[in-house]
């Protein structure tokens, strides 16, 4: 017997300890495909529930698009199912080539490689390009998965307050001394639904002989006119060095990411990267759905516009019912509760209105930050986001927070 | 020292519309109240030891032993004794 009593005992009482603290997930189990509209069975056992969903990545409505259902069926018979091989051995096919050229094209950078996930790429890039003598100045609030990648790498690193570039400037100055100094940054917040003023960072990268790397995984698809990401929003396409993304949000929603931007870090990672070198890519089917969804929203940038009406028309809608919301320029909507436990109630409340959202609270959040994130999509449509509304005012009241500010909140709720 | 530590860390990491609502003193909870996020806290640790001309090794720079003023003072100090020993 390899698993002592004692080992036993000791991860029960951690997972207590998390269950103990409000801190314990617990997985809802979808019986439809992935869309604005879902069966939701929680908790298990549980008769199903029809509700809107507004916690998806799902921003243009491409995870169940016949177009992109047909392409993967279409590259499982004429390619397969998986690769059985890392790229480098026997792992690369034709179609995993031309989606990285696609994707070079689309994001307007010099090459791009693919990984498993845009976890990978954030946990490779670092380690593969930067060593001892150099920094990497990241905003606090960047995603965890750079996190990791900033910690497995030997450079030394940095942070300046979010969104502060007169602190990124100070950085920036105290560490003239560095071979090569990296600006760190994602394009859209993932929990507060803002945007990296980028044109300022290039602009400071510059001045202070930077590079600049940007996450864009909430923003590659749909943010800027033709949706190529924050870059294209600030126009500066071409002066991002590096760029990760993810394909499992809004280009397909499957799963995999790359990195893209200037040829040698590329090659870099080719030559170095861990996650790269010792996992497979994403699988034929997942390649080719996505080559199907560049075509899409090159062809037309109908579903992105529908995705930014509908962003408007919630966040003004949240507005007029009396929520406080964190504005911004993304379908990331986040309803501001500051109570942790007001968040998980109006969440609960919601899901037995018909709306499927999630509480967030410290520590994803800052503490005293609680708050719903609802995020849009371009499979919405406003007679649901409509319906939605009615069911967040329902909610709202009962709560008694429709018209509170933030200090309302706080001192009928404590933070 | 214990002032020229809280000014560093208000101008560090609290914001300006943030500065007004915290109390921050010697005994504030600094990463388990959530001023100071661990992946952060590397500035400070920097700060400290160019500051006060010391070497914290990474094992000692903890999360509790950075969680308030008082015992990042109290790490500060055994350094300094060390190094004048």
């Amino acid at each position: 017997m390899a698993y002592p009593a004692a080992v036993k005992d000791a991860f029960q009482t951690e997972l207590a300890g998390i269950r103990d603290k409000g801190l314990f997930k617990e997985e809802r189990a979808i019986h439809s495909p992935q869309s604005a509209h879902i069966s939701v069975e929680f908790p298990r056992g549980a008769e199903l529930r029809e509700v809107i969903n507004l916690c998806a990545n799902n921003y243009l409505g491409l995870s169940s698009h016949p177009d992109v259902v047909a392409a993967a069926h279409r590259a499982l018979d004429e390619r397969g199912y998986g690769m059985s091989s890392v790229r480098f051995i026997c792992g690369t096919q034709d179609v995993h080539r031309i989606l990285e050229d696609k994707l070079t094209e689309f994001l307007g950078t010099e090459d791009t490689i693919l990984f498993a996930s845009c976890l990978d790429a954030n946990a490779g890039v670092f380690e593969a390009i930067l060593g001892p003598d150099d920094v990497m100045i990241s905003d606090r609030l960047v995603h965890a998965s750079i996190v990791d990648g900033i910690r497995l790498c030997k450079a030394m690193h940095d942070t300046y307050k979010h969104c502060d570039m007169a602190h990124l400037e100070q950085k920036l100055q105290e560490h003239q001394d560095k071979r090569v100094r990296v600006v760190i940054t994602d394009g859209v917040f993932s929990m507060d639904g803002d945007l990296a003023p980028m044109d300022q960072i290039c602009r400071l990268a510059e001045q202070y002989d930077a590079l600049v790397f940007l996450d864009d995984s909430h923003a590659s698809g749909f943010i800027g006119k033709t949706g190529r990401g924050v870059h294209e929003h600030f126009g500066v396409m071409g002066r991002i060095d590096i760029l990760t993304t993810t394909l499992g949000k809004a280009l397909g929603g499957a799963s995999g990411g790359c990195v893209s931007g200037r040829r040698e870090i590329v090659e870099l990672c080719r030559q170095r990267a861990r996650p790269y070198l010792f996992s497979n890519a994403v699988p034929p089917p997942i390649a080719a759905s996505t080559i199907k969804v560049l075509e899409l929203l090159s062809a037309s940038t109908e579903r992105r516009d529908t995705l930014e009406a509908n962003a408007i028309f919630w966040r003004q809608g949240l507005k007029e019912a009396g929520f406080v919301i964190r504005e911004g320029d993304s379908p990331i909507v986040p309803v501001m509760l500051f109570n942790a436990k007001l968040a998980q109630d109006v969440a609960r409340d919601l899901y037995y209105e018909g709306i499927y959202v999630v509480g967030f609270f410290f520590p994803v959040v800052p503490a005293g930050q609680a708050r719903i994130r609802t995020q849009l999509s371009a499979d919405h449509d406003i007679p649901m986001l409509a319906r939605a509304l009615e069911s967040f005012r329902k909610v709202g009241a009962k709560h008694g927070i429709l018209g509170l500010d933030k200090k309302g909140i706080i001192e009928k709720f404590g933070s | 020292m214990k002032d020229m530590i809280l000014d560093y860390i208000r101008h560090e990491y609290l914001d300006e519309d943030e500065a007004d609502d915290i109390d921050l003193n010697e005994h504030t909870p600094l990463i388990s109240g959530g001023i100071v996020d661990s992946f952060s806290m590397v500035s400070l640790k920097r700060f400290l030891e160019k500051k006060f001309a010391i070497s914290i090794p990474d094992a000692e720079a903890s999360p509790e032993a950075f969680d308030t003023v008082t015992s990042i003072i109290a790490l500060v100090t055994r350094h300094q004794a060390k190094k004048g020993a």
